[in-house]
């Protein structure tokens, strides 16, 4: 039998780079199949051309054993591919029946009058059916996050969805809800349907599919069956570098005072859902404590809290010794601490002012730029000349816009505002990500002149490699919560990435 | 397939070569249009160039039309650099002219300079405390405040006419018989007239020259001060911002009373240097507050861009005037203003956006 879904040979590249280089995957008619990879494997970039957002720019897509072409998602759609997107694609005003036939063009959403009541009962009872039961003229917003998952599970299956693609779904859902939506999935499997699981979780891999594929750096590592497989070899494949590659430069320097300690900080996220839960840290000066962890494990949000961007709704952050005010920026950048934003293009510079004004942008209020309310356009700008030449910024003069620097130039841009202040704590949150690597380079030199000069460093990052390389100690955060913490030079890569995919040792 | 997208980058070419093209592109159209009705083209654009600009009278009329724009422009243009839009420039501008008129003639025909600086104070307050009733709701309440101010417009329309036609309020002359069966509103003192520059046989109104020294102010403010340089990075990224430090919520109070200020000042300068009584039929019917949209888009929020396009709009306005008649109607001449503000506005998209044509797609196409 000619399996349900077969990608063969899929090659998408986008500016710089390729985000599926060859990957081959295939999943059978009742089977519940991981797709399991780090951030930035191409995971997200598989499911959308499978869902016909993006086209390949190499290889086949073959549905029971037919060649297809997605010139849109509707295409996708009407072959029978439905997908609940990490982000719900709902309309919050909405009831769940409206939602469920928005966009349909074939049944019952065809028509210039619907019937409300015949949608409600469908929906009522596809939602018994599969255990996903969901008031149908309840209206989005009123809903949890979790039922409006379902109503998302509820529209694919209202479209005849054969195929499904679950892209981290868990990542909204309390271990109940989660509990739950394993049993819903299981149903669908019986009835011959395929469903495709993204994840970079490992045991809820281990507990719900029937096989899995991991994928790294855009490539197909391996498929393997579930039932063969262990958490710490799953981890393995998933993280599988090279770990000799990994270069550790022992610093002969003493570690001081804490500079940075947190206790018991909690702080809700963007969705009003608990994202920092009870996080303790002490950071020395001198020291580098890296934070491992999968991207979306609260570690935003804690760098935010302790540099004041976002309050806390529980505990408290202190400098050098003394207590910072929650949620106040400016007296977390007057204690001292340094930031370099995860976000360095919109959190970490206004992308078009001038790099001049970039430069000043924390240090706008002091005396060496500013008289009075007047700014001393001349200071600032030879403040931001010698910069440039001292940290080797190359694609423009003070004058340009810092949107139009590379990566590589914005990134020191950054760094070289945020040393030239004398930071005691510098907080760094994925320094290197979309780097080149004469960057990655630089930064991590920067990094480690910095620790050398006694300024306490975090470095938050989802890159391990990053992490053992620079980090003198490790703590893995999961889930909002620092699960374990470890000496460096004695930490494996295989234990980390157990850690940090909420595993436990076996 | 063709597609619009973002520029990356603005050379600065285009700042110069899009408005003279937008220009070329509304001439050829107008060159249509009259043939069309027809008109004679070359003449018709001469006498809209010499009645806007081409004699001492002709100029005189522009800067009349021209300071109110000037004012409204600039607070639009003052809260539009943050990406606060205030559409509440006309409101704010009536609740200058009320308290700006009531002020002159509380203070009665003793000084100009008295009344004069107190009619500044009055339409100040006005239109900043109108525009902080938005800036309120929007800093704590993150209302949008693109609907708060514009609805407060039609509010302040509404108080303007109450208080001259149904009501018998302070504003309201009804010293005679015939004042109260066709309400109007109490003539100002002359001490209340605001004085007049004379610059040859030019007539520069007192307004005009407050509302330069204005932008000269705007533009200090915006280029050379730390609150300016709050306002810019808040009007570029929020997320920026507050990771600097910045107070946001008290910038946003700020500028929306600065905005408001500006445009209440503006009512100010209606009562003091042109219509001498509160006028709202002549108000509302102007919509100086929604011309100053268009000033400050034109003039992409640069203060000194403002008055010069204040300045050509306020020709454009004041020609029109004098080219509409019997052989020429008004019609028409509404319709070659709205052509050169649609092109001027068009390509003014052209600055940020380019139009691409996608072969990829096209390609993706031809292989299914």
């Amino acid at each position: 039998m000619a399996p349900a879904v077969e990608l063969r040979n899929i090659t998408k590249r986008f500016p710089g780079v390729v985000a599926n280089d060859g990957v081959h995957f295939e999943a059978a008619e009742g089977e519940v199949h991981a797709l399991l990879g780090e951030n930035g494997a191409g995971k997200s970039t598989l499911s959308n051309i499978l869902t016909g957002l993006y086209h390949p720019d190499d290889g086949q897509i073959l549905l029971y054993g037919a060649a297809k072409v997605f010139g849109s998602p509707r295409d996708a759609l009407d072959a029978g591919i439905g997908m609940v997107h990490q982000h719900f694609r709902l309309v919050p005003p909405f009831t769940v029946a409206e939602n469920v036939i928005l966009g349909d063009h074939r049944g019952e959403g065809k028509r210039f009058l619907v019937h409300p009541r015949h949608i409600e009962r469908t929906v009522a009872e596809l939602g018994k059916r599969y255990r996903i039961a969901v008031d149908p003229r309840a209206r989005i917003w009123q809903l949890s996050l979790g039922e409006q998952q379902r109503v998302e599970i509820l529209k694919a299956l209202y479209r005849q969805a054969r195929i499904l693609i679950l892209d981290e779904p868990t990542a909204v859902l309390t271990p109940q809800e989660a509990e739950s939506l394993f049993e819903t999935v299981r149903v669908m499997a019986e009835e011959g349907r395929t469903v495709i699981f993204i994840s970079h979780k490992l045991h809820e891999v281990k507990a719900v599919s029937d096989r899995v594929t991991i994928l790294r750096d855009g490539r197909t590592v391996a498929t393997v069956d579930t039932a063969s497989a262990t958490q710490r070899s799953l981890a393995a494949l998933m993280v599988g570098r090279e770990v000799a590659a990994v270069e550790r430069i022992v610093r002969e320097r003493g570690i001081g005072d804490p500079v940075l300690e947190v206790d018991g900080l909690r702080a809700a996220g963007d969705r009003g859902v608990e994202a920092v839960k009870g996080v303790g840290l002490t950071v020395c000066a001198g020291e580098i404590v890296g934070i491992a962890g999968v991207a979306g494990n609260g570690q935003r949000e804690l760098a935010e809290t302790i540099t004041g961007m976002r309050a806390p709704t529980a505990g408290q952050v202190s400098v050098a010794g003394r207590l910072l005010r929650g949620g106040d920026a400016r007296a977390a950048i007057h204690a001292g601490v340094a930031h370099v934003p995860e976000d360095r293009l919109h959190t970490g510079v206004a992308p078009s002012l001038s790099i001049a004004s970039n430069m000043v942008l924390k240090s706008y209020r002091g005396k060496r730029v500013a008289r009075g309310p007047l700014l001393r356009l001349r200071a600032i700008r030879d403040h931001a000349v010698s910069l440039i030449h001292r940290y080797d910024v190359r694609g423009g003069g003070p004058e340009v816009p810092a949107r139009q620097l590379s990566g590589g130039n914005l990134q020191k841009v950054v760094l070289a505002r945020e040393f030239e202040d004398a930071p005691r704590v510098l907080l760094v949150a994925s320094p290197t990500r979309g780097l080149d690597v004469a960057a990655i380079e630089t930064v991590h030199r920067y990094i480690r002149q910095a620790a050398a000069d006694g300024v306490g460093v975090l470095l938050i990052s989802e890159d391990l490699d990053e992490i053992l390389a620079l980090a003198d100690r490790i703590a893995v955060m999961y889930e909002g919560e620092i699960v374990a913490e470890l000496d460096a030079g004695a930490a494996s890569v295989e234990e980390i990435g157990l850690l940090m995919a909420g595993g436990s040792a076996e | 397939m063709i597609r619009i997208e973002r520029r990356l980058e603005q050379p600065r070419w285009l700042a110069v070569a899009v408005p003279l093209g937008s220009l070329v592109a509304a001439f050829v159209v107008m060159t249509l249009v009259l043939l069309a009705t027809h008109h004679p083209p070359g003449h018709t654009f001469w006498r809209l160039l010499v009645t806007g600009f081409g004699s001492t009278f002709a100029l005189n009329s522009t800067f009349v039309s021209a300071t109110p724009l000037l004012f409204t422009g600039l607070c639009a243009a003052v809260a539009f650099r943050m990406q606060l839009f205030n559409i509440g420039g006309e409101g704010q501008l009536y609740a200058g002219a009320i308290l700006g008129a009531g002020a002159g003639i509380a203070l009665g025909n003793h000084s100009g300079w008295l009344s004069v600086p107190a009619m500044i104070g009055a339409g100040v307050v006005g239109g900043a405390a109108l525009a902080l009733i938005p800036g309120v709701l929007r800093a704590y309440l993150s209302t949008n405040e693109i609907i708060t101010s514009l609805m407060l417009n039609y509010a302040a329309a509404l108080v303007i006419d109450y208080l001259i036609f149904d009501s018998l309020s302070y504003w309201r002359d009804t010293s005679t018989p015939s004042a109260k069966v066709f309400p109007q509103g109490k003539v100002l003192p002359d001490a209340a007239s605001w004085p007049i520059a004379h610059l040859g046989g030019i007539e520069l109104p007192f307004g005009f020259l407050v509302a330069i020294v204005l932008a000269l102010f705007v533009w200090v403010l915006y280029s050379r001060t730390k609150f300016g340089f709050e306002v810019r990075v808040i009007g570029d990224s929020t997320r920026a911002a507050s990771y600097a430090g910045m107070r946001t919520r008290r910038k946003i109070l700020a500028v929306m009373a600065l905005s408001g200020a500006i445009a209440g000042l503006g009512g100010a300068s209606q009562d003091g240097d042109f219509r001498h009584t509160l006028d709202p039929r002549g108000l509302t019917a102007a919509g100086y507050g929604y011309a100053g949209i268009v000033v400050a888009a034109l003039a992409r929020y640069n203060p000194f861009a403002v008055c010069l396009i204040a300045f050509l709009l306020g020709g454009l306005q004041n020609a029109g005037y004098a080219l509409q008649g019997a052989d020429f109607p008004s019609g028409l001449v509404g319709v070659l203003q709205g052509l050169i503000l649609f092109c001027a506005l068009g390509g003014e998209l052209l600055t940020r956006y380019r139009l691409t044509i996608d072969r990829r797609s096209r390609r993706a196409e031809a292989v299914t």
